[in-house]
C-alpha cells in the first residue's frame, strides 16, 4: 500500500503540485492521468524519491519515505521497480545484463541463481530469445518489455511505470498494458502508472486519479471515467474521437 | 563561484555512500582499457611529432657556432619531460577522454539511465564517475611516460634524419645535466591534471538537463574548462615545485 499525503511542489515561482492526496492498493493497477504539463511525472518522481517535494508525505506500508534515513530509504528502494518513459536501459549492457543488473548490485545471490532469475523475468515478458542483444538492436516495444523485466527482477512490492505506451503502436501498447496488469495481479504488486493513453485507461484502470494544473480533480475507475461530472476531465477524455463516438 | 561550490559538492558525493569494492574493480579495469589503451595512438602520434618539431626548430634557432650541438637534445629532453609530455598530452586527453566522459554521462542523464541507478538506491555519481577518475589517475601517468619517451625519440629521429645533430651529440645531450626530479615533477603534474580532467568532465556531464544540444554543450564545456584548469594548475604547480 502506498499513501501520499498533501504532496506539493514548486519550481521557482511555478506551482507544479498542490496538496495531492491518494492511496494505491496492492494488486491494483492505479493510473495517474492528465494532460501534458499537469505534474504527473513530477508526482511520480516525488513518490520514488528523485524529486523532493516541498511538503507532504509518501508512505510505503506506513514507512515515511521522505523522512527515512539513507539506509531505510535504500531498503524501500529495493522494494521498488521503475519503468521509465524511455526505458532507461544501460546502453553498454546487453538485454540480459540489464535485467541482471539489480541482482548484481543489490543481492548476494550465487551467479547461477542470478542468471536463472534474469532469464525467468525475460521469459515472463517474452524476450528470452533477445537476451544477448544490445538495447540499440531491439525495438521500442521490446525495450519497454526489457524495462519491465528489469523492474520486476527483484520481486518488487511497488511498481511505477512512467508513460509505458509512449512512442508505441496501439497493438504493442495494449500488450504492454496487459503485461503490467497481469504482473500486478499475479504478484500482488502495488502498481502506479502515469499515462494519458485512453486505451490504457479503459483497459487496465482499476483506479484512476486525474490531475489538472497540479491538482487532483477526480478519482475513480475505468467504469466511471466517461460518466464523470468534472468538466476538465470530460474535456480531456473527449479529445479522443473514439470516446466521443462511444458517448453518442 | 556557485558553479565552483557545486563542483566541490559533486566531488564529495563521489566518496559518500559508495558501493562494494568488487563492484568498482571491473569498472575500473574497463575504464583503464578505454581511457589508457584507447588513447595510446593519439598521445604517441602527437608527442613523437612534437619532439621532432622541437628538435628541428631548436636547431634552426641555434645559429651561434659557440653553442654545442648537444644543447639541442638537452632542450628537447627538458621541454618534453617538464612541459610538453605532461601538459600537452593532458590537453590532448582532455579533448579525447574529457569529451567522452562528459557526453557519455550527459547522455545517460538525459535518457534517465542515471535516474534508473538512483531509484535502485545506487549512488550514481560514485558508480559512474569514481571508476573513471581512478582509471584516469592510473593511466594518464603511464601515457605521459610513454609520451616523454616518444617525444625524445621523435627528436632523435628527426634530428639525425634532417642532419641537424649527430646521434652521438643527441645522446650526450640527453645525459648532460640530467635532473631526475624532472620526471617526478611531470608525474605529479599529470596526476593532478588527470584528476581535474576526469572530474570536471564528469561534473559537466552529470549536470546536463535537456537534450542532444545540451550534451554537446556539456562536452564542449568539459574540454574548455579542463584545458583552463590544466594551464592554471600547471602554473601553480611549477611555482610550487620548481622555484
Amino acid at each position: 500500500m502506498i499513501d501520499i499525503k498533501n504532496i506539493s511542489k514548486t519550481f521557482g515561482d511555478r506551482q507544479i503540485l498542490t496538496s495531492i492526496n491518494g492511496s494505491f492498493k496492492p494488486g491494483d493497477t492505479s493510473l495517474i492521468i492528465g494532460g501534458s504539463g499537469t505534474g504527473k511525472s513530477v508526482l511520480l518522481k516525488c513518490m520514488i524519491g528523485l524529486i523532493k517535494p516541498d511538503s507532504g508525505e509518501v508512505l510505503y506500508d506506513g514507512r515515511n519515505f521522505l523522512t527515512s534515513n539513507l539506509e531505510e530509504q535504500k531498503a524501500i528502494r529495493r522494494e521498488m521497480g521503475v519503468l521509465f518513459q524511455g526505458s532507461a536501459l544501460f546502453d553498454s549492457k546487453s538485454v540480459l545484463e540489464n535485467v541482471r543488473f539489480p541482482l548484481d548490485m543489490l543481492t548476494e545471490q550465487p551467479e547461477n541463481e542470478k542468471l536463472d532469475r534474469a532469464r525467468e523475468c525475460l521469459r515472463r515478458v517474452g524476450l528470452e530469445a533477445a537476451a544477448d542483444r544490445m538495447p540499440s538492436e531491439i525495438s521500442g516495444g521490446m525495450k519497454k518489455r526489457v524495462g519491465i523485466a528489469r523492474a520486476i527482477v527483484l520481486n518488487p512490492k511497488y511498481l511505477f511505470c512512467d508513460e509505458p505506451n509512449s512512442g508505441l503502436d496501439p497493438l504493442t501498447s495494449i500488450k504492454i498494458d496487459q503485461l503490467i496488469s497481469e504482473i500486478t495481479n499475479e504478484f500482488k504488486i502495488t502498481t502506479v502508472v502515469i499515462t494519458h493513453d485512453m486505451n490504457s485507461m479503459m483497459e487496465i484502470g482499476e483506479k484512476i486519479m486525474f490531475l489538472y494544473q497540479g491538482k487532483k480533480l477526480w478519482e475513480g475507475n475505468s467504469d466511471t471515467l466517461i460518466h464523470s461530472d468534472v468538466n476538465e476531465l470530460n474535456e480531456f477524455i473527449n479529445a479522443n474521437k473514439l470516446i466521443r463516438e462511444m458517448e453518442k | 563561484m556557485s558553479r565552483l561550490g557545486s563542483y566541490f559538492i559533486f566531488l564529495g558525493t563521489l566518496f559518500r555512500n559508495r558501493e562494494k569494492v568488487r563492484v568498482y574493480l571491473s569498472l575500473i579495469l574497463n575504464e583503464c582499457t578505454s581511457i589508457g589503451v584507447g588513447s595510446i595512438f593519439i598521445v604517441a602520434l602527437v608527442n613523437t611529432f612534437i619532439g621532432a618539431v622541437t628538435c628541428v626548430q631548436t636547431a634552426y634557432n641555434l645559429t651561434n657556432p659557440f653553442v654545442p650541438k648537444n644543447i639541442i637534445a638537452l632542450i628537447v629532453r627538458d621541454s618534453s619531460i617538464l612541459e610538453l609530455a605532461p601538459t600537452l598530452s593532458c590537453i590532448v586527453l582532455a579533448g579525447k577522454v574529457g569529451s567522452n566522459i562528459a557526453s557519455e554521462i550527459g547522455t545517460m542523464r538525459i535518457t534517465e539511465q542515471v535516474d534508473a541507478l538512483e531509484v535502485m538506491g545506487i549512488n550514481s555519481s560514485s558508480y559512474l564517475v569514481l571508476p573513471k577518475v581512478i582509471a584516469s589517475v592510473l593511466m594518464f601517468p603511464l601515457l605521459v611516460i610513454m609520451a616523454g619517451f616518444l617525444a625524445i625519440l621523435g627528436g632523435y629521429i628527426a634530428g639525425t634524419l634532417a642532419g641537424v645533430i649527430s646521434a652521438e651529440d643527441y645522446i650526450s645531450g640527453l645525459r648532460f645535466e640530467y635532473k631526475p626530479f624532472g620526471v617526478t615533477f611531470a608525474l605529479i603534474k599529470t596526476v593532478v591534471f588527470a584528476f581535474l580532467v576526469s572530474t570536471i568532465s564528469a561534473y559537466q556531464g552529470y549536470r546536463v538537463s535537456g537534450g542532444a544540444l545540451e550534451v554537446g554543450a556539456a562536452s564542449t564545456a568539459a574540454v574548455t574548462n579542463s584545458c583552463i584548469a590544466i594551464v592554471a594548475a600547471d602554473f601553480i604547480l611549477t611555482q610550487m615545485l620548481l622555484t
